[in-house]
């Protein structure tokens, strides 16, 4: 089945729906290392997006990406908004204006995702951010957008859980030192949750 | 949770429905994207002095929007920090053509957004600086954290520069007093209690009655070390300790004191420490020549108190003494 920009759109509405299924347990994440507003916010952020998408779908899939980019952007605030912005704007690049998403288009969009993730928020592995979720991610390979995406969310997912014993060097989290450790990252889990919801929409 | 609030998800926008109403001579409101500008800008000519952060740290931001402060305020919503559109619409609504000053506090977050805007502003041609506040010693500054935190020196950032720019001070002026005042300011905080956020409806962290956090930040995250609850004379020597040894301040320093509630402590308590806190410097032989005490870089109803010294010169406390009018900060004007 080709994957245009409708379909795009329909993996982003239901990764939106996944972050408000997982709204409170982002907010339990980040109150026991941060702050506590990341799964509100990216709640807050994509509840844009969906109205946005609901309104009117772009022509192309990177026309898509990129109105997801902006909205978060614009709406957000914090760290993740300009950091999950940058994300889907340098996929949105990585896609140009081709009609359909093709596997090899979606391995180069999610290594750009990677890049620019750590090119504005200067995260590298190990660091207990959402890099740690990303950069497996962005190894993964696969024939179809499916395979891609269904490696990508798995190892998205271990790069996550890895975090729990790693003491944060970036973020609000690095203020608690070595009391960070022992808490999963809330960024990471959420670049996992993000590409779970893109794979079960490609599967299905 | 009991607030007095109506949904959580509304509570900036009314909260800054009220500001303007409060203190519509000195200030207005702007929504979607929000803002709060001074009610004269831009004023042609003057160096516009712009801020922003999280909302929940009032008076910060907004209440410090006026006559020889700030030109605009970006509130972003509870503990989160503005987004490029509202820093951008803020600016453009008061840049007076003599350069934009932006301070910001320094989170992963502010700094990413001030970052965006400020390239986008300079795209547009706005002769636009950067001064980051990181004046919280509780946090060690290494490749190994996010750096340290900007907290109650930003207060002390904006009155000083905000009197400079009222004055007619040029862009380069302005942005290298900022970065004197925070290479010259040291703050430390601790809590008594978490604060609740609107969104989350319980409190951040949970702390034993008979337990302190302290080097905590304004937002609720846990602080360094979690240690067993002291008096008032333990506490504030607590605080002093690692800011005295950390610029260091030494004999014969002139500084001024600011003493700070965290929103939930009372001035009661919070005069009964600045006392403890301005004798213990003088037996030091600090000169403490200029005092703030109150409530004025807080964590919504979180129970604790920060202090934040800062070294002066003549400049500077001539700066410090100029006309302010704010909603929160006034005297001489």
């Amino acid at each position: 089945m080709p994957c245009d920009a409708k379909s795009v759109a329909a993996a982003v509405l239901s990764a939106a729906d996944t972050i408000t299924a997982h709204r409170d347990e982002l907010v339990r994440l980040d109150q026991a290392v941060g702050d506590g507003d990341h799964g509100e916010n990216l709640n807050r952020g994509f509840g844009f997006v969906r109205a946005a998408l609901e309104k009117s779908i772009p022509d192309t899939p990177g026309a898509v990406l990129k109105l997801v980019a902006t909205t978060l952007i614009a709406k957000v605030g914090g760290a993740a908004g300009p950091l999950y912005g940058t994300a889907f704007l340098r996929a949105a690049t990585a896609l140009g204006d081709a009609s359909e998403l093709t596997a090899d288009l979606l391995v180069a969009a999610l290594r750009a995702a990677l890049s620019g993730v750590v090119a504005r928020g200067k995260a590298e592995p190990g660091d207990k951010t959402m890099v740690d979720a990303l950069t497996p991610a962005a190894d993964a390979t696969g024939t179809t957008i499916a395979d891609i995406l269904t490696a990508a969310a798995a190892a998205a997912q271990a790069g996550a859980d890895s975090t729990v014993p790693l003491v944060a060097r970036k973020g609000r989290a690095s203020y608690l030192g070595e009391r960070s450790a022992g808490h999963l990252d809330p960024g990471a889990r959420s670049t996992a949750l993000l590409l779970n919801a893109f794979a079960k929409a490609a599967n299905t | 949770m009991k607030k007095i609030i109506n949904e959580p998800a509304d509570v900036v926008v009314e909260a800054l429905r009220g500001l303007g109403l409060a203190h519509a001579d000195l200030l207005r409101v702007g929504f979607d994207p929000e803002v709060v500008v001074r009610v004269d800008a831009p004023r042609p000519g003057k160096v516009a002095v712009v801020s922003g952060g999280g909302s929940g740290h009032e008076p910060l931001h907004g209440g410090f929007v006026g006559r020889g402060m700030l030109d605009a305020a970006c509130p972003g919503a509870v503990f989160t920090s503005p987004t490029p559109d509202q820093i951008q619409a803020a600016v453009s609504q008061v840049d007076g053509g003599a350069g934009v000053l932006l301070l910001v506090k320094n989170y992963t977050g502010d700094i990413l957004n001030f970052e965006t805007a400020a390239e986008l502003l300079a795209a547009e041609g706005v002769d636009v600086r950067t001064v980051v506040i990181d004046d919280d010693v509780a946090v060690q500054d290494s490749l190994y954290t996010a750096g340290r935190r900007g907290v109650g020196g930003t207060v002390l950032v904006e009155k000083i520069v905000g009197a400079a720019a009222e004055e007619g001070a040029g862009l380069d002026v302005c942005e290298r007093l900022a970065r004197v005042v925070v290479a010259n300011t040291r703050s430390m905080g601790m809590a008594l209690t978490a604060p609740t956020v609107p969104h989350v409806g319980d409190p951040s962290f949970t702390l034993g009655a008979d337990e302190m956090e302290v080097g905590i930040g304004i937002h609720g995250e846990p602080g360094r070390r979690r240690e067993p609850l002291a008096d008032a004379t333990g506490i504030v020597a607590g605080l002093l300790d690692p800011i005295l040894s950390d610029l260091p301040f030494t004999v014969e320093d002139r500084i001024l004191l600011f003493t700070n509630s965290m929103g939930g402590t009372p001035l009661l308590e919070l005069y009964l420490a600045h006392g403890i806190a301005e004798e213990a410097l003088a037996r030091k032989g600090i000169r403490v020549e200029r005092k703030l005490v109150g409530p004025y870089v807080t964590s919504l109803e979180m129970q604790g108190m920060s202090l934040t010294l800062l070294r002066l010169d003549d400049e500077l406390v001539r700066l410090w003494d100029a006309p302010v009018h704010t909603p929160a900060l006034r005297w001489g004007a």
